[in-house]
């Protein structure tokens, strides 16, 4: 079953001077087992709409239901919650146990499992985000290296073997060769566990090779919403939007400028290197 | 989630009260605490309550803030009053029924202490709705200078208080995505019993701190860069400078002072 939203829209301190709509009217699914990408610019709306995939936040109207458990009723949505894993952008705000261990046991606890189970999920987590338990386990989270902090964060979640699985840019602050091993360790993640992952970033680079359907938000509302091959033939839409499109988008964009036939569809390195090698073959 | 927390609770405005140096305000505030505690008889009391009034007005501050105020009050007032109804036991016997018995002291001492917790609190928060912190703390500052003569660390304080006050607000915002972050491994904060609840916290408080020392080593260091070496030779965007209407405040605060005492002297008693 999937994810369904519906017509949702979130207001911040209604009723008052400062009354912000910070997302408004969204429609849309998330299936099972798909790679789903959001894209939006800072303030566009997209960390409050994920945080409301966990009914971490309340519509302020509309609906949002997880597996057919409606997320704005208490009792539904504590099942609700343990379906959807969700991971902040920041690892420093979610550790805090003595070891890498007990801190990643966090979430498997508070599910009630046994403790040997709780212990045996937890290697294993720790593991498929590679962070080898011989040498982490025993170790304090705040002696971590910050991208090891960010594997370890998302061992905790993956701990609680989630059906799904919100990322909140998980790639922002890392240097290109952190995202790539991020995005790799995402993608066998995806492969292992046979999860949804629901991917936020403000940066079209980081989703255009995995996402199989992306939403682009734009001022609160869902701007635009299709696979990737629909969505980066808007690239010069995206950039207007202050997104960043990926490098190889804005490359074909120039040649097509330029006068070369370039295809809509080529915004990856592997897709543009075949699309030449086909081209200097004809020529 | 800890959206709701104000603080710094000034109301920008242009009244008389706003534009008065904060060093009178801070100074104005502690006469006007003497001026509550000063008063000996309940006749007197009125003098209090109509300046208090006169003066909520002249700030055109909204009501509804002053009763903001008020409402941490809500539990303690009430107790107060019951406390002095029924156990002071002095004076004429008013009322007699059951095991109730409220003597004549108990119910002037019960209105006395209600009016002067109520009065001392409006008052005082006249002072910090009607100042930015930053006044506020520049305004002690300057009030604190002469004790460096006996080596009181008067800017370093100053200093201390306006950052803590800037960083309320991030704190407050820090530790909303805290929670978040533990809610979303399913830390639960709101049932079991009192023990169970404090240890819940430990998944909030850590980062918490952890991040707060993190930032305050960050923030010195910035400062640092920026060649901060203490208070010694710095001087201020804004100088501050007594005016006319300060000398005034002070006048009519004196006289305050002034009829409260001669009241308590000379002020027939009603009862």
């Amino acid at each position: 079953m999937p994810i369904v939203v519906e017509k949702l829209t979130h207001t911040y301190m209604p009723n008052t001077d400062n009354e912000f709509v910070a997302v408004e009217d969204i429609t849309l699914t998330i299936n099972e087992g798909e790679f789903f990408g959001i894209i939006g610019h800072t303030g566009s709306g997209k960390s409050t709409f994920i945080q409301h995939l966990n009914g971490l936040m309340q519509p302020t109207s509309g609906s949002v239901t997880v597996d057919g458990f409606d997320m704005s009723d208490k009792k539904q949505r504590a099942k609700g919650r343990a379906r959807v894993g969700m991971v902040f952008q920041y690892p420093d705000y979610q550790l805090f146990d003595s070891t890498v261990l007990d801190d990643v046991s966090f979430g498997p606890k508070n599910m009630g499992f046994a403790a040997d189970e709780v212990k045996q999920r937890s290697l294993e987590a720790m593991r498929m985000v590679g962070l080898d338990p011989e040498v982490f386990a025993e170790k304090s989270p705040f002696e971590l290296s910050g991208g090891e902090k960010r594997r370890a964060a998302l061992a905790g979640i993956i701990a609680m073997r989630p059906k799904y699985l919100v990322l909140d840019e998980p790639m922002a602050g890392l240097d290109p060769s952190g995202r790539r091993e991020i995005l790799a360790t995402i993608n066998s993640l995806r492969d292992e566990l046979k999860c949804t992952v629901i991917m936020v970033s403000h940066s079209m680079e980081d989703v255009a090779h995995s996402a199989e359907r992306i939403a682009v938000m734009n001022d609160g509302k869902l701007y635009a919403l299709g696979t990737p091959d629909e969505i980066f033939s808007k690239t010069n839409e995206l950039i207007s939007l202050g997104l960043d499109a990926p490098r190889t988008a804005r490359l074909a964009q120039l040649l097509r400028e330029r006068g070369c036939d370039v295809p809509e569809d080529i915004y990856t390195n592997e897709r543009f290197v075949e699309w030449l090698k086909r081209r200097m073959k004809n020529a | 989630m800890l959206k709701d927390i104000t603080l710094g609770q000034y109301v920008p405005g242009d009244s008389v009260l706003h534009r008065l140096d904060p060093r009178t305000k801070i100074l104005l505030m502690v006469a006007y605490i003497v001026a509550v505690f000063l008063v000996k008889r309940i006749e007197v009391f009125p003098i209090i309550i109509i300046f208090t009034i006169a003066v909520t007005l002249l700030s055109r501050v909204r009501l509804s803030y002053i009763f903001k105020a008020l409402k941490p009050m809500k539990l303690i007032l009430p107790l107060m009053f019951l406390m002095n109804l029924f156990l002071i036991k002095t004076g004429d016997l008013l009322v007699e029924w059951w095991i109730f018995r409220i003597y004549k002291d108990g119910l002037i001492n019960a209105v006395f202490i209600v009016l002067r917790l109520a009065t001392l609190v409006t008052g005082t928060s006249l002072l910090t709705l009607t100042t930015t912190p930053i006044a506020l703390t520049d305004g002690l500052e300057k009030l604190l200078t002469p004790l460096k003569i006996i080596k009181f660390p008067a800017h370093e304080l100053a200093m201390m208080m306006t950052i803590a006050l800037r960083f309320i607000p991030t704190l407050v915002e820090e530790a909303d995505k805290i929670m978040k972050a533990q809610l979303a491994r399913g830390a639960d904060f709101e049932s079991g019993n009192i023990i169970k609840r404090a240890k819940a916290m430990i998944p909030i408080l850590i980062p918490l701190f952890v991040n707060s020392f993190r930032r305050a080593d960050e923030l010195a260091m910035a400062m640092e860069s920026r060649c901060y070496h203490g208070g010694e030779g710095r001087t201020k965007m804004r100088v501050y400078s007594f005016k006319l209407i300060d000398l005034l405040a002070a006048i009519v605060m004196a006289l305050l002072i002034a009829s409260v005492i001669l009241l308590n002297k000379y002020m027939p008693s009603i009862w």
